[in-house]
């Protein structure tokens, strides 16, 4: 005889197993594995990258004969104008073999009264203006000797000339690798945004034209199925994005790349997960429910599309001008509009100078976002799932009962 | 019989309509436990919106679908082993994983679902395909593999809408085998189709239903002792005009010596037989009652309404 199994299932163990299911499906895709690894890969090669850089000069020069006294006056020259020039005295047969082979860019001869520089073809452009300013200088100090003056004294008097700037507000002093890093999490999170919301969408349009979803929902409710696969979904990009970060993380600290606090690289990481999660949830919930409108994969783009370009229009924004301005002021009001803020906001938090108030209000405000983006897309979701063939107007999804 | 009594499937005055269109006008029907129900009629007429109905994927206007005499519920649903129209299954996911999550979907864990995903695929004959992706089997596989989903959670009720479509004649058999061994375990099963030979030798009753409303609900031979009854003569010597004296008895048509008699309330068929005897030697006489397939045409072409309740 046949004996009824017992069927009784908790409201979230529906939920689970869809979204078991989504994770299953996500991890064993080879484009997801690949883009994961591939990004990985690329932000450890962007930090070795760094470090080569890092650790150069921008030049190598060595100083013969009369011009050996040169060498103090032009590291502090190349300095002043922000290049780093490896100087050191050599041989001037011996430098100008290495002129000629290239292991120096310049070579500074004669008495050291004025600049006579050997180089094997031409001189590079930043390098010659250097080298300009100091035969300036050495120029104007033997002016200063025929008029009996002291040199050193008068130097000393005019490096200490400088404006005196009163701010009224004072700027934060943003941090050079902090902005690489905002820029790194603006890409990260925009890429993230992109490839798992689309993921949410295709999986709904996936369901509808399979249309396994009508087997599916004789047995849980619409609800059920999308709060499982956004879930799951963005169970596995919540991963993704750990693993991407932890491992940028530990590459620039361990190359010493990274040099600011260890509290405020973390504090990045972390700031782009929590944005990660709340931008998944509030835009993958809308692109579920527009994606439940049509029917077939080549529609996907044009439903999804305008909630898209928000993403979109932050990133480029945020991308285009914060690099140059981390304060501007436009940036800073749209980082805390809830369409703009998941893209804008963990961009402003790595590069620093947030006030407390904002990045809360950010969050608080997205937060509360996401109940009504539940109730409105739960509900056109539920409506226009099951009807299958033409696009489902928005209206006719949020009207039908 | 208080288990008889949980497992009948009542559809009670079940109503839709889409805008002005009228799907369903007060369906009515119930399908007893251990019972094989046909449910024909033609396309558009409502068989699919109320199977739909049943599962909960379709709200009704009114009406009530009810299951042991209790209206059906979110959970009493998950007994249902349902088979859509529009056959769906992920076509990237392999058999066995697929049945087994559609298992657990329904209530089963995990070792049960496994162990009943195993039994149900070699009893349909794909069980060499389970780690296949379901979009590289065949059409005919793949219809095996939506019977297995609607059965693997070891279903209470069966509903299925055109089960036997697109099924080969070996797939056929193994459809119906298993659809007398559901009803024989004491399922209640009710399917569509628009064979109708196959609704007359498996189905116990058959529900006719025309323009959203059900016009004839009953066991075949029922529904075939309201028809006509005709007689089939086989006398080669007989000449037209041969049956002509015999009271309540019409020619339908004769071609040789072959003659189909429609034999009126009353009449005597003997009379008939002492006639064709008379024409010389008769080498078949029997009596047939009307296929499903031509009291379909009737009942479906009238229009009246009601026809028999």
């Amino acid at each position: 005889m046949n004996t009824t199994p017992d069927v009784r299932m908790g409201k979230w163990e529906a939920v689970g197993l869809v979204a078991g299911r989504e994770v299953k499906t996500r991890l064993k895709s080879k484009a997801f594995l690949a883009t994961t690894a591939v990004t990985i890969v690329l932000l450890i090669g962007f930090t070795l990258v760094m470090k080569l850089v890092q650790g150069g000069s921008d030049a190598s020069v060595g100083v013969a004969g009369g011009s050996t006294a040169l060498e103090a006056p032009l590291k502090s020259t190349a300095e002043t104008l922000g290049q780093t020039i490896d100087v050191h005295p050599v041989d001037e047969a011996a430098g100008r073999r290495q002129v000629d082979d290239g292991s120096l860019d310049a070579l500074l001869v004669g008495d050291g009264s004025k600049i006579v520089v050997v180089v094997k073809k031409d001189i590079d452009g930043k390098l010659r203006s250097a080298l300009d300013v100091l035969a300036g200088r050495l120029a104007l100090n033997q002016e200063i000797v025929k008029l009996n003056g002291d040199p050193a004294a008068i130097s000393q008097a005019v490096a200490e000339a400088k404006a005196v700037v009163e701010p009224l507000e004072p700027p934060f002093d943003y941090n050079g690798q902090q902005l690489v890093m905002g820029m790194i999490a603006g890409v990260l999170i925009y890429m993230s945004l992109l490839i798992n919301g689309q993921s949410v969408a295709q999986g709904v349009v996936e369901e509808k034209s399979s249309r396994v979803v009508e087997l599916l929902l004789a047995t849980i409710q619409p609800w059920q199925l999308m709060a499982g696969k956004v879930l799951g979904i963005g169970v596995v990009g919540l991963v993704q994005m750990v693993a991407i970060g932890g491992f940028g993380l530990v590459a620039g600290l361990a190359t010493g790349v990274l040099t600011i606090s260890l509290s405020a690289a973390v504090g990045t990481v972390v700031w782009l997960i929590v944005w990660f999660l709340l931008g998944f949830f509030a835009y993958s919930l809308v692109f579920a429910a527009l994606a439940a409108l049509v029917s077939r994969q080549e529609d996907v783009g044009g439903v999804i599309t305008p909630p898209l370009m928000f993403v979109i229009l932050g990133y480029v924004l945020g991308i285009s001008i914060l690099p140059s301005d981390p304060g501007n002021h436009l940036v800073e009001v749209l980082s805390l509009v809830p369409l703009f803020a998941p893209t804008l906001m963990p961009m402003r938090m790595a590069m620093g100078g947030v006030p407390v108030w904002e990045a809360g209000l950010a969050v608080v405000l997205v937060l509360a976002l996401i109940p009504a983006l539940v109730w409105l897309s739960g509900r056109i979701y539920r409506n226009a799932v099951m009807r299958s063939g033409a696009k489902v107007k928005l209206v006719d999804a949020l009207r039908a009962a | 019989m208080t288990v008889v009594a949980q497992r009948r499937l009542e559809i009670v005055g079940v109503s839709k309509r889409y805008g002005d269109v009228v799907a369903l006008r007060e369906m009515t029907f119930e399908v007893g436990a251990g019972e094989l129900f046909g449910f024909v009629g033609s396309n558009g007429a409502g068989k699919t919106t109320t199977m739909r109905i049943a599962l909960g994927v379709l709200a009704a206007d009114g009406g009530e679908v009810r299951w042991g005499g209790e209206p059906i519920t979110l959970e009493t649903r998950r007994h249902i082993g349902y088979m859509p129209e529009e056959r769906g299954l992920y076509p990237k996911m392999k058999v066995g994983e697929q049945l087994v999550y559609l298992a657990r979907l329904h209530g089963l864990d995990a070792v049960t679902a496994r162990r009943s995903v195993e039994e149900w695929t070699e009893r349909l004959g794909v069980a060499s395909r389970r780690d296949d992706e379901v979009q590289k089997l065949s059409l005919g596989n793949q219809q095996r593999v939506q019977l297995a989903a609607a059965l693997v959670h070891n279903p209470s009720i069966l509903v299925l809408d055109e089960p036997f479509s697109g099924l080969d004649p070996v797939a056929v058999d193994v459809m119906s085998k298993v659809l007398q061994d559901k009803a024989a375990e004491g399922v209640p099963v009710v399917f569509s189709s628009h064979q109708l030979e196959l609704v007359e030798r498996l189905c116990h009753r058959v529900g006719i239903v025309r323009s959203g409303h059900m016009v004839a609900c009953d066991t075949v031979e029922a529904l075939q002792a309201g028809g006509t009854v005709r007689l089939v003569v086989d006398a080669p010597n007989a000449q037209p005009g041969w049956a002509d004296g015999v009271p309540g008895v019409v020619v339908e048509e004769q071609f040789g010596g072959r003659t189909v008699l429609e034999l009126r309330d009353g009449a005597d068929d003997q009379a008939v037989l002492r006639a064709a005897l008379a024409t010389g030697p008769v080498l078949e006489f029997s009596r047939r009652r009307q296929s499903l397939t031509e009291l379909f045409r009737n009942v479906v072409s009238e229009h009246t309404p009601e026809v028999a309740a």
